[in-house]
């Protein structure tokens, strides 16, 4: 669906102004690969109202870009370097906000990884351009018919990047996915991830966010036929000064298809900020969906801000099931004096709950490589916050 | 043998705009082996002293000391008091969602010991612990607390006291919201750990009826904010029978 941005509705809602929130439905969305065909966001939008603009450093605005990031792929997948022409591009989804559409607009060379019942896990590392260079960049992780496959993409260095990753499960196949945003201090980086899900095809995805000075991912799962399956899971730990944001559509718009969401995010330190915003659309062709979406968050200092908005949408009463919730939980000084009172001492008291609170995604992550290492990325931001 | 020693406490607590002075001159020394009992009407300011011990941030010690073997209390963090050997059975055990109740008796196991217990001999101990105290096995998997009853929140304290050990015990009103048979269990758990001999006990309650399961060497009444009179277990009786009256009187004050 592409129409211009006058007509979409969170835009028009967004020019009417007030101030109010411009709630759209999910299912009028508006999306297009052209930059201009977006209009330069009010701020005021439901999905730019959270986003610190003047910290975006130009992206907000930007259509042009100095460089790429540099994007390396281990070995086991075939990989190739393409131009925009190609025909595979987009098939994972359109943008659905200018920065995504910025992003695609100028991206000269795209990198298409197809795995083809890879056995071990392929990682694609993705690094800034380097402080003070603004960067687009495209990413196509493909499978291929009936496989399975594991990637992990890491995204790591300084610098600014707009960007988009297709996700692009073919039918019967099954890929277990981890994104991690492990950038340096200095770092933005707004991305978008599309992921489109075949017939009878599985999405085992994980999103880490832990470092970068703002992060903002905009993720739109849709299903391509019958049978599709995509658990999302998020764990993210914001230190002072750092903004995560995280957004969600998935969009059902065939029949038979399941979708979990879980996103935990721990903050910490004077203006951690997270954001979570998780639609869920159920259209009137999508019987027998099921669904649920859940956003937990820890706030383990004052100071820190989490903001979280469940929504779901549901045109068709023929559903198995579908839920949501979120919750704001607080580590406070009665529990930290309990456990101290048991002899815990404060710094392990603290890394004790953020350990517990991820715990449950680490543990729902079935492949014992793909566990490790997110293992040894919570501890390592573990040393870094210095909890 | 162990001393704990508390000399002229006063302790204070941020109110709006000031201070609100709540211990007014607390004395008190407990040797290992010997079991006092504090029974004082509410708000006189028992679990203020209890809070005092531990360490908890709100309660602000203006004057006064505490002593544990001679060496000064009131200088350590919470922590380093556990460690040190003291322990507080809490009236409102709180909650901790996330930590489970395993990982949570370990790391506190692991603290107080100065070394992690071997894993296979832990399983054990733990369950032994557990049984002893009619626990279901299933509470190691469920956090903190969270969800817990009164009277399972009660029993956890006294597990972890069976497990980390200390020196010095206070237990605040641990006997309350426990049915007869979970306060006979309860008692139980601490005569167990007072068995040896070395460890002191100081149990806050407003009833006699735990100090039957419990014998005490010494029963103290506290009012307003500090211990004013001390006796023999008969005193409890005494205070059963005819309350408080005769000590909150501002005569008697
Ligand atoms: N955090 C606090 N904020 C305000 N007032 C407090 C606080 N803690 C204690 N107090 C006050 O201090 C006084 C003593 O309280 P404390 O809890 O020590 O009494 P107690 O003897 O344990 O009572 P009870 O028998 O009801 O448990 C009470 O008047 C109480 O309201
Ligand atoms: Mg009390």
């Amino acid at each position: 669906m592409t129409e211009v941005a006058g007509l979409a509705p969170e835009l028009a809602g967004a020019k009417k102004g007030m101030g109010s929130k411009p709630l759209a439905s999910a299912s009028e969305r508006f999306t297009s690969y052209d930059v201009e065909a977006f209009e330069v966001p009010s701020g005021r939008e439901e999905n730019w109202r959270f986003t610190p603009r003047r910290r975006l450093r130009g992206l907000w605005e930007t259509t042009t870009f100095d460089a790429a990031p540099t994007v390396t792929v281990s070995e086991g997948a075939t990989v190739e370097t393409v131009g925009r022409d190609d025909a595979r591009i987009g098939e994972g989804g359109v943008p659905a906000d200018r920065i995504a559409a910025a992003a695609w607009s100028a991206f000269t060379e795209a990198t298409v990884v197809t795995l083809d019942g890879t056995p071990d896990p392929v990682t694609v590392s993705v690094t800034g351009p380097g402080e003070g260079v603004v960067a687009a960049g495209h990413v196509q992780i493909r499978t291929t018919p009936h496989t399975v496959a594991t990637v992990v993409v890491e995204n790591t260095g300084s610098g600014t990047l707009a960007d988009n990753l297709e996700v692009v499960v073919a039918d019967g196949s099954t890929l277990h996915l981890v994104v991690t945003e492990e950038w340096a201090d200095d770092a933005v980086h707004a991305g978008a991830h599309h992921f489109s899900i075949g017939r009878d095809a599985t999405l085992r995805g994980v999103a880490v966010q832990f470092g970068g000075d703002l992060v903002r991912i905009v993720s739109t799962v849709n299903y391509r036929g019958p049978g599709g399956d995509a658990e999302l899971l998020g764990l993210g730990y914001a230190d002072a000064g750092q903004h995560l944001e995280q957004r969600l559509l998935v969009d059902h718009g065939v029949p038979h298809c399941t979708s979990n969401v879980l996103y935990k995010n721990a903050l910490q330190g004077d203006g951690a900020h997270t954001v979570w915003i998780g639609d869920v659309l159920i259209r009137a062709a999508a019987e027998q969906t099921e669904t649920f979406e859940l956003n937990r968050n820890l706030v383990l200092t004052p100071g820190a801000r989490a903001d979280s908005v469940p929504n779901l949408e549901i045109e068709t009463g023929e559903i198995v099931s579908a839920g949501h919730a979120s919750a704001t939980g607080r580590f406070d000084d009665e529990q930290l004096f309990y456990l101290q009172s048991r002899g815990i001492p404060e710094d392990a008291a603290r890394r004790l709950v953020v350990r517990g609170f991820f715990g449950e995604i680490l543990s729902k992550i079935t492949l014992p490589e793909l566990r490790e290492r997110l293992e040894a990325a919570v501890e390592a931001e573990l040393a870094v916050t210095g909890v | 043998m162990s001393t704990l020693e508390i000399k002229d406490l006063h302790v204070s607590i941020a109110v709006d705009g000031g201070t609100k002075e709540i211990l007014t001159g607390v004395n008190l020394t407990i040797r290992g082996g010997e079991t006092h009992a504090i029974m004082g009407p509410n708000g006189s300011g028992k679990s203020t002293l209890a809070y005092a011990i531990a360490g908890h941030p709100k309660y602000e010690v203006t004057s006064g000391e505490i002593l544990l073997d001679g060496v000064d209390v009131l200088s350590m963090t919470v922590d380093e008091r556990a460690r040190a050997g003291l322990f507080l059975a809490m009236q409102y055990p709180v909650e901790v969602p996330g930590v489970s109740t395993a990982n949570f008796l370990r790391s506190a196991a692991t603290a107080v010991r100065g070394e992690a217990p071997k894993l296979r001999l832990w399983v054990k101990e733990v369950k032994a612990a557990m049984s002893d105290l009619d626990i279901d096995p299933a509470f190691v998997d469920r956090n903190v607390n969270e969800g817990f009853s009164g009277g399972e929140k009660k029993r956890q304290e006294v597990l972890q006291l069976s497990l980390l050990k200390p020196k010095f015990a206070v237990l605040d009103e641990t006997d309350s919201g426990l049915d007869v048979d979970a306060l006979r269990v309860v008692s139980e758990g601490v005569n167990r750990y007072r068995e040896g001999g070395e460890t002191g006990v100081l149990l806050i309650t407003h009833y006699t009826r735990i100090l039957q399961h419990i014998t005490p060497d010494v029963v103290h009444v506290f009012a307003g904010g500090k211990v004013v009179e001390s006796g023999g277990p008969e005193l409890a009786d005494e205070l059963e029978k005819n309350g408080y009256v005769r000590f909150t009187q501002p005569a008697a004050v």
